[in-house]
């Protein structure tokens, strides 16, 4: 079903229309209220008045990551504190903490574009909803909850942890849809099987997996799993959260929300403008926010978009699953190598527990790169001829993949750390001198 | 007769034997026999154990990779030569050694045999008259 037929379906030139004069509107709203851009837009010359349109949005300058750090933690805000009604921030695991702040319209907007999205996976008034992001700072529990609420469904808030219990509740409460992360999904697959739960037990249908890239295998192991369609759900705290864009019942590409948020693909080495088709960096202008809105954010998330009509009405552009993150990619022996490839390898073969590590370490001078798996206890033999061939088999997949050859370590089951939020998939122990 | 054998697969890391015989130890498993082969990253533990099915029960309740395979326990005398004539008669009939481990205790010595072809290494041990070990011989 479609939740705002005048916005997903809109013409193109209605769109751009609407794009532009948003746009003209930020602008000006920035200048005004955030020293930070005036300040920027001043050393390049630019005056509000110099943005007619949409066009015009590659005259204006980027923001990135760093600049939302250095400016903790209300720089950036546009809206005075007494409009801001609420605060999310980012783990910050180096640095300050990302922070951003919400005024009430934005929330609205927030639960205005969850609401598409569920929507467009086929959640209706008539399904129970179980909201599996962490609630809290992080944008997933709260954005996804009143996501569920606008539309009408039943929410259960049951956030991260206690998985057994929450299977009981998924399988008593009837829950038909779930949000979490595709490896949290993964994670309770395992826990239902473990409880000797069949998935015919289970009445899900709908899971909305976000918040980290995921791959086609994954999915495919997913929905087998537990009996379920699993959807794309993408988005960023200094965007929105999730629900900037959304896959709908063709799973080919994720529709953006660009009434509010305006997409662009760039060069992430030159910053230019790519074509649509071409793979780069995701840039977002936030076109209607209040609280803290940015100019041309760059996601450092690599993906192309895809224009034209989609087969389910929807008129709104689409990104292709992410294929990684500028800032993930690990560069080793000179190699672009993205966790999500190796991800794809591994969930390709039967023989291997869907998680894995990577180990990047640097000796005499040479980059090398380890790969951590667990053997499905089913696969373990006894014969050690076979276990080294296993191992052969999955390091000759990697290399033809990556390019270059990894050590792959095969270890015991349950032994790499499960996550119940974003996993951490790669530790690099090289020191650059 | 064949006899159950316990096989574990372990990481390279200090101390996970230990936590293998610990586990065994605290549910009233006793060990007669064991040998530990070693690759590069991985190992894998074979045992012989008072009670397999136990075994692997707890084991996999501690998150070990186990399983339980068929060997062959042969009972000889421990003295010089007497492994020779035995071998001797596997390999006129071309049965292959997977692999073996033996333990000797007073005038007696026992050697587990994975061979690669099962029947046929019985058949031969039978026909030669040898002292093939069941279980509750042990």
């Amino acid at each position: 079903m479609i939740w705002n037929t005048s916005k997903e379906c809109m013409s193109r030139e209605q769109m751009r229309e609407l794009q532009g004069k948003r746009l003209q509107k930020l602008v000006v709203y920035v200048y005004h209220n955030v020293p930070f851009y005036r300040r920027k837009m001043q050393e390049m010359d630019l005056s509000p008045d110099d943005i007619r349109g949409i066009d015009d949005i590659v005259k204006l300058p980027f923001t990135t990551k760093q600049d939302l750090r250095d400016n903790y933690p209300y720089g950036l805000m546009a809206a005075p504190r007494s409009e801001v009604v609420r605060v999310h921030a980012s783990s910050g695991t180096t640095g300050n903490p990302t922070i951003v702040g919400y005024t009430r319209r934005d929330l609205s907007i927030w639960s205005e574009v969850m609401a598409r999205s569920l929507s467009a996976y086929g959640v209706t008034r008539e399904d129970t909803f179980s909201v599996s992001y962490g609630y809290g700072l992080f944008t997933g529990g709260l954005g996804a909850h009143y996501g569920v609420e606008n539309l009408g469904a039943t929410v259960i808030p049951a956030s991260t942890g206690n998985t057994e219990k929450h299977v009981r509740l998924i399988r008593d409460l009837h829950i038909t849809g779930i949000a979490c992360t595709p490896s949290y999904a993964l994670y309770l697959a395992e826990v239902v099987e473990r409880m000797g739960i069949d998935k015919s037990e289970l009445d899900l249908r709908i899971g909305a997996f976000g918040a980290e890239p995921w791959t086609e295998n994954m999915r495919r192991e997913i929905q087998e799993r537990l009996g379920l369609k699993g959807y794309n759900i993408y988005g960023l705290s200094e965007i929105m959260g999730p629900g900037v864009s959304y896959e709908c019942q063709e799973q080919h590409g994720s529709h953006i929300n660009e009434d509010h948020f305006y997409p662009e693909i760039i060069d992430p080495e030159t910053l230019r403008p790519l074509p649509a088709g071409v793979q780069g960096e995701l840039v977002f202008t936030t076109l209607t926010k209040e609280g803290m809105p940015l100019l041309r954010y760059r996601t450092k998330d690599l993906t192309s978009l895809m224009p034209g009509t989609c087969p389910c009405g929807r008129t709104n552009v689409r990104m292709t699953p992410i294929m990684g993150r500028s800032d993930d990619m690990l560069i080793i022996r000179g190699i672009n190598v993205f966790p999500s490839q190796v991800e794809s390898v591994i969930l390709g073969m039967k023989e291997f527990e869907p998680r894995y590590m990577l180990v990047v370490d640097r000796r005499n001078n040479l980059d090398t790169l380890e790969v951590q798996v667990e053997v499905r206890r089913d696969f373990f033999t006894d014969d050690i001829g076979a276990m080294l061939g296993l191992k052969k088999r999955l390091s000759d997949k990697l290399k033809s993949v990556l390019s270059i050859s990894a050590d792959v370590k095969l270890m015991e089951p349950n032994s790499i750390a499960r996550s119940e939020g974003k996993s951490q998939r790669v530790i690099d122990k090289r020191v650059l001198v | 007769m064949t006899i159950k054998q316990l096989s574990v697969f372990l990481e390279n890391k200090t101390g996970r034997i230990n936590d293998v015989v610990r586990t065994l130890g605290q549910n009233g498993i006793n060990m007669h026999a064991f040998s530990m082969a070693e690759t590069a990253d991985f190992g894998i533990l074979r045992l012989i154990v008072s009670d397999v099915d136990r075994a692997v029960e707890v084991l996999r309740g501690q998150d070990f990779a186990v399983m339980s395979t068929d060997v062959v326990c042969l009972g000889c005398a421990n003295v010089p030569g007497s492994l020779a004539v035995i071998l001797e008669y596997l390999a006129q009939e071309q049965i292959f050694i997977d692999y073996m481990y033996a333990f000797a205790q007073n005038d007696r010595a026992h050697v587990v045999i994975k061979p690669n072809d099962m029947t046929r290494c019985l058949a031969t041990l039978k026909q030669h008259g040898c002292d093939v070990l069941s279980d509750n011989e042990l």
